[in-house]
């Protein structure tokens, strides 16, 4: 089966023009390695946020680090601003099981309570496996469950989407 | 032969020695350790990647610090910690140390950390256990102390970043120490040129140019333009006989002074596994000066041991 792919630029462009209206001086963007942090930088640039972006590596955090073990390569989480009370945007590329946006909510509240905490992500794929949802999506698409699908950035910074062996 | 560390996957199953370990499976180690120095620094300063698991400090040899960072490590990760101080209960009572082993494994224990007198200790018990276990050598005898020479390890990249430029010098009792081996064999894999050790005849192994190191008697010269000091502590409990005349003596000889410490590279840093024999082995106008890292490498020994527990329980 083949499936065209959408351009991420496009997919990008339209986050910022749902994200625009909600963005406030109190608003933080926290993207998920390793492609939810390149579009969230993106999305900070492009909505010009106050605040420093954040970024999660959830490796300490997921589900199944007793089937798999701990992620070769873990990038340090750094959250540069106070979670305590804070309108916190999670910015990932896919968003499939939900199990990576569950962890990602529970490392976030280890550094404070915020008051509230959205979701905006690329791609909903769905096949949720827990009850998540995302407020801000760039495109639905249906992709079969056994095909990976990921954000990739080339040498020059471009973002593309592409399913992985 | 098959590395006893490694299981059939090739993966660490348990940490024994550093010795014979690849230069990317200990640059896995701190990398992992750097996330968890963010993690150490936080409001809260726990994860959930051990919940539900059981480790036991088998301590048969007295430690304080060893023990309560591999303790803070283990419940920073979650897991439930228990601390059997072995030296002064059944071993007194005559039960055997794979017998005590057994006991614990009945009891579900998911990881031994064991300090021992007797090398080879922790390999004989990883050898005995069921292949769901994972062991940590938490120093055995003269032989290797591998936690300490990674936090040694990631103490030198946090402040020196690049291993292969580096000059660094061990002083002190190497004889006894095997804190000294580990740091060697670290060192050595990551590509470090010049490591020196620095003590008198007495305290220096016999063959230890072997391990590609440079035998110095004389601590002004070892000192030399370093990047790194290593103080080791003179393990007086250790002496048998008469290797020293006394410990003033020897802080004359091989103590580390400022005025020694100034013939080292301006920025060198000085590093001591503790506990310190002020007086001893260090002045303390270095062990309080500025070129002093030896409080970070007890902050990083916590991240280090939480990377080590994490990776092996995950294998």
């Amino acid at each position: 089966m083949t499936l065209v792919l959408p351009d991420p630029e496009t997919l990008c462009a339209k986050l910022v023009q749902q994200l625009k209206p909600q963005v406030t001086a109190d608003t933080a963007l926290v993207g998920i390695h390793t492609g939810g942090v390149w579009l969230a930088e993106r999305l900070h640039a492009a909505l010009g946020i106050v605040l420093p972006l954040g970024v999660l590596d959830i490796s300490f955090y997921r589900d199944d680090f007793d089937k798999t073990g701990l992620h070769p390569q873990i990038k340090p989480t750094q959250i540069p601003f106070g979670v305590e009370g804070r309108h916190i945007v999670l910015v990932d590329d896919v968003l499939y099981t939900g199990r990576t946006v569950r962890g990602a909510m529970n490392e976030l509240f280890d550094y404070g309570r915020p008051a509230s905490i959205s979701l905006a992500v690329l791609i909903d794929r769905g096949g949720r496996e827990l009850p998540v949802a995302a407020q801000y999506v760039g495109a639905n698409l249906e992709i079969p469950a056994g095909r990976m699908l990921v954000l990739d950035r080339d040498d020059n910074g471009k973002l593309r989407l592409k399913f992985d062996a | 032969m098959r590395n006893p560390q490694l299981n059939n996957n090739g993966e660490l199953q348990h940490l024994l020695t550093i010795e014979g370990l690849p230069r990317e499976t200990l640059t896995h180690i701190l990398d992992t350790a750097t996330s968890f120095v963010g993690v150490t620094a936080r409001e809260v300063k726990k994860v959930p990647l051990l919940r539900g698991k059981t480790v036991f400090n088998l301590f048969f040899e007295a430690s304080t610090r060893t023990r309560t960072t591999f303790e803070i490590a283990a419940k920073r990760l979650s897991a439930d910690v228990l601390n059997l101080n072995i030296a002064v209960s059944s071993h007194t009572k005559g039960e055997t140390l794979l017998d005590t082993v057994d006991n614990l494994s009945a009891m579900h224990a998911d990881m031994f950390v064991v300090r021992h007198a007797q090398s080879g200790a922790p390999h004989l018990i990883a050898n005995h256990v069921a292949s769901h276990l994972h062991v940590v050598n938490a120093g055995d005898g003269r032989h290797a102390h591998p936690t300490q020479g990674l936090l040694d390890l990631y103490t030198i990249r946090h402040f020196k970043k690049d291993f292969t430029r580096l000059s660094v010098a061990i002083v002190g009792d190497v004889l006894h120490s095997r804190v000294a081996r580990s740091l060697i064999h670290a060192l050595t894999i990551m590509g470090t040129p010049d490591i020196r050790v620095i003590g008198p005849m007495t305290l220096i192994p016999a063959g230890v140019e072997r391990m590609g190191v440079t035998v110095f008697h004389d601590l002004e010269k070892g000192l030399r333009d370093v990047d790194v000091v290593v103080m080791l502590r003179l393990q007086s409990e250790r002496m048998r006989g008469a290797l020293l005349p006394s410990a003033q003596e020897f802080f004359k000889c091989y103590g580390l002074t400022p005025e020694k410490l100034a013939l080292a590279k301006p920025d060198a840093i000085v590093m001591h596994p503790g506990p310190l024999n002020r007086g001893v082995e260090i002045d303390s106008a270095v062990a309080d000066g500025s070129h002093a890292v030896i409080l970070s490498q007890v902050t990083f020994g916590i991240a280090v041991r939480m990377a080590v527990m994490s990776i092996l329980a995950g294998n």
